[in-house]
């Protein structure tokens, strides 16, 4: 038994955690096991990938296949994306979607159906994958397509490991001149100026907002929109043009301990707003950044969590549809400015259209999407209790790969459709949710 | 680039250091007992991360009829060789069971015997090439909680220490690399060994490595084992076959 938590670090459970890599044993294991989850790196934040019973694909880790001509790669599903990034990169690819950290695994961005600042122009991780192996009950293992075991493919994106055991994952890359992401940073002053650039910079790939979730008033939702398109060579200064497909670095800062609970509180979190927003004094900025600071800025700072304190936090992740969504976006907003529970991390982005190849429980609904951190609390979760009625009130969901804390009663009334699954694969959060 | 072959694909010691030289840009011929799905996953692994070419043979140690053919059907000549096989055994088995015990020499003698020897007398006519071979801390002193082990692998040093004299003429490097304990599946089943002289694969691979690409004769994974075994041999036989190690 471990304790084994995920990187809100609640909650927190005694867990007997078997890894294996030989697929006759782990079928042995999926036979004879009553109730477990399927587990990667551990980065959902909540719930998702605890059970007392946890098969780790961490040690599924190799390559199979990487076919530089048409930018298609396959591997186990316990491969890092910052390991695939580590391969492709060098040979002119990038990854089709990523999310803000490179430390999932590729079996992780299945069953969460991952997505990215590019949604709303490009969808989710779905429409780039080609296929992939699923254990499933049995211990048989189908080969999972748009052709081939149709049904499984459908509810194991973002099925939430409910579905089986993901072993192979393979994926369709996006091809890249540079390593580079040629960024336009837009201060906008509150909510209704923010949502103006959203919709003013559409076409650009990618797309994401800092925002001020402390500011009331004419600020309240003050923001800076960071856009991003890959760089062609002619984009590169003189210094990056030497190595157009140049690497992130392997080294990371170590935050070493569990910060103590006092050290993010209101006006620690309201100083950091000011400053950051602050920081760029122009209006406008334009300039050249690699991609390791534009699409993961948080994960130099390994184990940032601990930040947080040993009491952990829950990110709050909710997509409502465009449709009334600015007066619901004021509307959380000002409850969040209100209640003095500022968040370090509040980004929003717009999703397209959701896509007919994932599973019901799959997050992603055309529409804004907000993600907030919040230190765990009684407080924060009264807060939270509030928010998910306007994000109901608004036609809206919550994301599973973030939720520790949700109702049942939330999570049916959003997520409508039963979703049918064997109950040999279940979480904590399958089970606190009913699904 | 050059090519390593590597004798023992399905050690983890094997393992790890088919990429610590596939880093370094060596094509990899990865040779193991049977070809299963883990050692083609491991080959395509290898060549994905590391841009490198890397091929499975089919190696059997204890098949010493074959060794020559063997060595002579390679795709290419390798530039190093590093043997990492060999086979623990069951002490009290083979202290009744000669089976057992004829199972531990020829797997960490015989087989190196025949194999480094048909590629010794290869790389001696081209005057190039690299063996680097993993013995044991087990064979500096028999010990009688293990000595058919340590019998065999003390053996393989004598045979290695030899074949190093003879080589040298002929510019062929020969390297002896004596782990300690090392975290591997070998010993997945004993009782876990002190940590601070415990190595771990990667250790032992970045050590071969050392040997190598340094061109060291006798290398220590954990130079305190250097001490450790000084001091075991430094007891005098009287007082030592009292004791219980």
């Amino acid at each position: 038994m471990e304790r084994i938590f995920n990187w809100g670090i609640y909650p927190t459970i005694d867990a007997e955690c078997t890894t294996l890599n030989a697929v006759d044993k782990i079928a042995a294991y999926v036979r004879t096991t009553d109730a477990f989850i399927p587990r990667g790196n551990g980065r959902c934040y909540g719930d998702s990938a605890l059970q007392p019973k946890i098969f780790s694909t961490l040690a599924l880790n190799k390559f199979l296949s990487f076919d530089t001509v048409n930018g298609i790669i396959k591997t186990e599903a316990g491969v890092l994306l910052s390991e695939i990034l580590e391969v492709i990169v060098p040979k002119g690819f990038f990854l089709p979607v990523t999310p803000g950290t490179k430390f999932i695994t590729m079996g992780g961005a299945v069953a969460s159906n991952i997505h990215g600042k590019n949604h709303h122009k490009d969808g989710a991780i779905s429409q780039y994958i080609e296929c992939f192996d699923l254990m499933v009950e049995s211990g048989e293992i189908l080969r999972c397509s748009r052709t081939e075991n149709t049904e499984h493919f459908i509810n194991t994106i973002g099925g939430m490991g409910l579905t089986g055991v993901v072993l192979t994952v393979t994926l369709h890359l996006k091809k890249i001149e540079t390593s580079f992401i040629k960024q336009k940073a837009v201060k906008a002053k509150n909510i209704h100026a923010i949502l103006d650039y959203f919709e003013q910079y559409q076409h650009y790939t990618y797309s994401v907002a800092w925002i001020d979730c402390l500011s009331k008033g004419d600020s309240l939702g003050r923001s800076i929109l960071m856009l991003g398109e890959h760089a062609t060579p002619s984009d590169l200064q003189a210094q990056q043009a030497k190595q157009p497909l140049q690497l992130h670095s392997a080294k990371q800062i170590d935050v070493p301990f569990m910060f103590p609970a006092f050290a993010l509180n209101e006006l620690s979190i309201k100083a950091f707003n000011f400053l950051y927003y602050n920081k760029q004094r122009q209006q406008e900025i334009n300039n050249v950044v690699h991609y390791n600071p534009y699409f993961y800025p948080l994960d130099i700072l390994t184990n940032w969590n601990r930040i947080y304190g040993k009491n952990g936090f829950t990110q709050y992740q909710f997509a409502i549809p465009f449709e009334n969504g600015r007066e619901g976006l004021i509307k959380i907003l000002t409850k969040i400015a209100d209640s003095g529970c500022g968040s370090f991390l509040a980004v929003l982005k717009t999703f397209g259209k959701g896509d007919a190849f994932s599973s019901p429980l799959s997050f992603p609904i055309e529409g804004y999407t907000l993600a907030l951190d919040f230190k765990v609390s009684p407080k924060v979760f009264a807060l939270l209790d509030e928010l998910d009625k306007v994000v109901l009130d608004y036609g809206g969901r919550l994301y599973l790969t973030k939720d520790a804390r949700m109702t049942s009663a939330t999570f049916h009334q959003s997520y409508g459709t039963a979703f049918l699954h064997s109950t040999k694969f279940q979480s904590l959060q399958s089970n606190r949710l009913t699904i | 680039m050059g090519t390593l072959l590597l004798l023992g694909s399905n050690a983890d010691v094997g393992q790890a250091c088919a990429y610590r030289f596939a880093k370094e840009g060596y094509n990899i011929l990865l040779a193991a007992r049977t070809i299963d799905d883990y050692q083609k996953k491991l080959a395509s692994d290898i060549a994905i991360r590391h841009n490198v070419k890397v091929e499975n043979v089919r190696f059997d140690a204890l098949q010493t009829a074959e060794h020559k053919a063997f060595y002579e059907t390679l795709s290419i000549a390798p530039d190093v060789v590093v043997s990492v096989f060999g086979y623990l055994g069951n002490h009290e088995k083979g202290l009744a069971d000669f089976e057992e015990a004829q199972l531990i020499i020829d797997s960490n003698f015989t087989g190196n015997v025949s194999i480094l020897g048909i590629i010794a007398n290869a790389m001696e006519a081209k005057k190039q090439g690299s063996i680097v071979c993993v013995s044991s801390v087990a064979g500096e002193r028999g010990r009688k909680s293990n000595y058919l082990y340590g019998a065999s692998k003390a053996a393989l040093t004598a045979f290695l220490s030899g074949l190093r004299g003879r080589m040298f003429a002929s510019n062929v490097h020969v390297a002896t690399v004596i782990p300690g304990f090392i975290k591997t599946k070998m010993v997945a089943d004993l009782p876990p060994t002190p940590k601070p002289i415990t190595a771990s694969a990667e250790q032992v691979a970045e050590a071969i490595w050392k040997a190598f690409s340094k061109k060291k004769d006798v290398v220590y994974v954990l130079p305190v084992w250097w001490l450790i075994m000084f001091i075991i041999k430094s007891i005098p036989e009287a007082l030592f076959k009292k004791t219980n190690l």
